[in-house]
């Protein structure tokens, strides 16, 4: 390096003693290029040891690069793609995070003014550009100083604003830089903060001028991303220490500050035992780090009023991938805080989609039972749905189980109605969360009571399939609100297991899939608890007795859903009640009905159930 | 502009099975892949189309070709420049060895110093780069000027052209409009609403197509989608 230092500094020292021009140096360099046909390429050599320097420079050096840079520019239609080959590649591999922001701009200028004279060098500018998008690995550590952030700032500003102006100029870039942003894109395994700055840019692109044009795009790779990394956190590592522990785990609320006297005092969180598990896990954390990078950029959105276009962009690779994927665990909430964002639009049109492709035919038979677990736990956990969209949600799916049931005339055969069961399934659950406030709606008895009692006490005995944790809870509910008294087919202690849900669902175990539920990924849950639906929040149709006069309905719930009293208390049906609807499944069966043949109830044990009772 | 031209063709576009209820779609969809790439087969660049579906029996010949082939009959409204052709197009840079063009709001082109005629000299005025004449002061290149310059080469992949300002009859529009064809007044006038036109389909970023021609959705340049071609430019 030394060598070719000074054979630099040799090679310009003339331009040091005379006073040149800009015109002057842009000669010089011109001759320098056109000198190499001619077989003479001393002061193009010296030009490419100057680019090539790597490592600290002296001021001087700073000084000699820019004005090389500059003059470069100056010079770009004669530089020849094979003939100064050597000089391009190391233009092109030159990291602008090693440099100040004057060499900065020079280089950007040359990348420029090289992308807008010659067809053929615009890929290269352009993967250039985007190479930026990530600092160089020895600079990741300084990312957290002032310094480096400001390095940063300074970089991806420049990076973004070239990437326009070169729009301008060739308007046919942003075509060709979608493919190498998406080849570009950092692996999943790379170190969180590449990953970070990565998506950033990603986002800014989305949101930025050509957004209209590279804004799906980006939006799907994104999504793709997340998925990788939400596939690589099994279920094992959510629920690794509940094994045998119960059926379910339990869905709880953290309780931030209180969590430690919690834990002196003995008590048993597994939410954050739960979470435990998963703080050991880099995938978790690097998810958790974009999916707020994404909620952020969703509110950006929603403050510029073009969340809905966003959401619509979103929707396709939300059907493509997530829909598609084996119980997605986390990415589906971008889905929920969009939707939490404008429920007006956003809100209605997940739901509309959703039911869309569980009613319709031409879909296959496990995507459909995929959306309609999307869609009751959608419906029953988010805070922010109005009544009667639940109501109108549901009458479609009633309508379509009933227009099921009038050509059906088997007996129960799980595998074969397996998409009407995972409907029946869906139907009740939200309807265990939304009981009370449904009923309020006026056309309930008529449009959704007469046509569920028709579908339950149909030959096809959806009751005796579903999930008799749910089926339990539904009937509890309907029975304490004088429904479906009539029929004398609800024996409401019948069903407490059973191995017909197995079939239904599937070797994927669609029948336990509750996408929905209580997110675990810390920082993303920040975001979505306020506007989420814990089950403890929800006052059931029935009373225990512990109710204690509260007036609170599930609309009414406090924000943050957070406890301030926490007040140990003894609860026996009502744990039990809550623990049923305890949701997120184990993966294993052996466990789940091992388990359950052993000790058919043993639930609350450990669980405490959804840990905060402040709606008593 | 002489290298916009509209071509008939007839072609047969296969189709996938999945799509046979949406078959118009289909069409739709393959066509526009062909938008804004030089297409060897034409020879030119698909700006815009419109199409007949010619026979509504297409069949699928099972186990030979799994796809439906679906006849039809196409207009195709073609840009492709050749050298020595005219173009014009905005200027939106200069520097002192080139000036940036953007014809029809989405091909760029460039005109390297040596083929800028000597008769344009590199000012800065008022801040602004320039290239003006020596001999008529007012005939000035800026970034905003419509110019008319040669093709002396296209490159294909990018549709990047490159061009020339040495002939005499290149330059800025405005310029040339009023000086070069000193005909009747009307003619002028024929001459400037023709030009007034012509910008403004530019500026309506090369939207050239007539009614019922669809464009891809994949490129920013496209506003409008029913601005009507002028005859004059075919």
């Amino acid at each position: 390096m030394g060598v070719e230092l000074r054979n630099g500094e040799a090679g310009f020292h003339e331009l040091d003693d005379a006073d040149f021009t800009d015109y002057d140096l842009v000669y010089h360099v011109r001759d320098a290029l056109t000198s190499v046909s001619m077989g003479d390429s001393d002061k193009y050599n010296e030009l490419v040891a100057v680019m090539h320097h790597r490592g600290p420079l002296a001021p001087d050096e700073v000084a000699l690069l820019v004005t090389s840079l500059k003059a470069l520019s100056g010079a770009v239609s004669y530089i020849d793609s094979v003939l100064h080959e050597s000089l391009l590649s190391s233009i092109f591999s030159m990291n602008m995070w090693n440099y100040r922001p004057d060499v900065m701009d020079a280089l950007l200028e040359l990348i420029i003014s090289l992308a807008a004279s010659n067809g053929t060098y615009i890929d290269s500018c352009l993967d250039m550009l985007v190479g930026n998008f990530t600092p160089p690995n020895y600079f990741t550590d300084m990312l957290k100083q002032p310094r480096g952030i400001a390095r940063k700032d300074q970089v991806l500003s420049r990076v973004h604003s070239s990437l326009k102006v070169l729009a301008d100029l060739v308007p046919l870039s942003p075509m060709r830089l979608l493919p190498i942003i998406i080849q570009r894109k950092p692996h999943y395994c790379s170190k969180e903060i590449i990953l970070v700055i990565y998506v950033e840019n990603m986002l800014k692109l989305e949101s930025g001028i050509f957004g209209e044009l590279v804004g799906s795009a980006m939006l799907s790779g994104l999504v793709d991303l997340l998925l990788d990394l939400d596939v690589e956190i099994g279920w094992d590592d959510i629920l690794q220490d509940e094994s045998a522990k119960g059926i379910f785990s339990m869905e709880l609320e953290d309780v931030d500050e209180d969590i430690d006297d919690e834990l002196m005092d003995g008590g048993e969180l597994p939410r954050e035992l739960s979470r435990k598990s998963l703080v050991g896990n880099l995938f978790a954390r690097k998810l958790d780090s974009l999916m707020v990078l994404i909620f952020e950029h969703l509110e950006s959105c929603e403050v510029g009023r073009r969340l809905v276009e966003v959401f619509e962009t979103l929707l396709q690779p939300f059907q493509k991938t997530v829909l598609t994927a084996y119980k997605s665990k986390f990415s589906q909430f971008v889905m929920f805080y969009a939707c939490a964002l404008d429920p007006e639009n956003c809100g209605v049109r997940f739901a509309n989609m959703l039911g869309d492709t569980f009613i319709s035919n031409s879909h296959p038979p496990l995507l459909r039972m995929s959306a309609v677990a999307y869609l009751a736990s959608y419906l029953s956990r988010g805070k922010f749905l109005s009544t009667s969209l639940i109501a109108d949600t549901l009458k479609r799916l009633v309508d379509w189980c009933l227009d099921y049931c009038t050509i059906q005339e088997g007996e129960i055969n799980p595998k074969a109605h397996r998409i009407f069961y995972s409907g029946c399934q869906a139907i009740m659950y939200a309807l265990c969360f939304r009981m009370r406030s449904i009923m309020g709606v006026p056309w309930f008895k008529s449009q959704l009571l007469m046509p569920i009692n028709l579908i339950l006490s149909h030959k096809l005995s959806p009751l005796k399939v579903c999930l008799p944790s749910i089926v339990t809870e539904f009937l509890r509910q309907s029975k304490a609100a004088g429904l479906f008294i009539t029929s004398e087919r609800f024996n409401f202690d019948d069903y407490l297991e059973s191995e017909l849900s197995k079939g239904f669902g599937g070797m994927e175990r669609l029948d336990m899939f509750f996408p929905f539920d209580p997110c675990l990924l810390k920082r993303c849950d920040s975001f979505i608890r306020p506007y989420y639906v814990y089950w403890s929040m929800v006052r059931p149709t029935y009373d225990d007795g512990q109710e204690e006069g509260s007036d609170e309905e599930v609309d009414e719930a406090p924000l943050g859903g957070n406890t301030k009293s926490r007040e140990d208390f003894d609860l026996d049906e009502f744990d039990s009640a809550m623990n049923q609807m305890s949701i997120t499944p184990k993966d294993s069966l052996k466990h789940r009905f091992g388990a359950a043949l052993k000790e058919p109830l043993r639930m609350p044990s450990r669980i405490r159930p959804s840990t905060s009772p402040e709606s008593l | 502009m002489e290298c916009l031209k509209v071509s008939e063709a007839k072609m047969v576009v296969y189709v996938h099975p999945s799509k046979s209820t949406k078959i118009y779609d289909a069409v739709l969809r393959e066509l526009s892949s062909l938008l804004f790439k030089f297409d060897e087969n034409f020879d030119g660049v698909v700006l815009a189309y419109e199409f007949d579906i010619l026979d509504k029996s297409a069949k699928i010949l099972s186990g030979i070709h799994p796809y439906i082939g679906v006849r039809i009959k196409a207009k195709l409204l073609l840009f492709s420049p050749k050298p020595d052709m005219l173009l014009e197009g905005r200027v939106v840079k200069v520097t002192q060895g080139s000036i940036h063009v953007i014809v029809l709001g989405f091909a760029s082109a460039v005109i390297t110093e040596e083929e800028i005629r000597d008769e344009f000299v590199y000012k800065i005025k008022h801040e602004e780069e320039v290239f003006s004449s020596k001999f008529h002061k007012h005939h000035t290149i800026k970034v905003g000027t419509m110019i008319r310059f040669l093709v002396k080469s296209l490159d294909e992949e990018i549709l990047h052209i490159s061009g020339s300002l040495i002939p005499a009859h290149t330059g800025c529009i405005r310029w040339l409009a009023k000086h070069l064809d000193d005909d009747t007044i009307t003619g002028r006038s024929k001459k400037k609403r023709r030009e007034n036109e012509e910008e403004s389909i530019l500026q309506d970023h090369g939207t050239v197509s007539g009614e019922a021609l669809s464009f891809n959705s994949d490129h920013r340049i496209k506003k409008s989608k029913k601005e009507k071609r002028p005859k004059a430019e075919s």
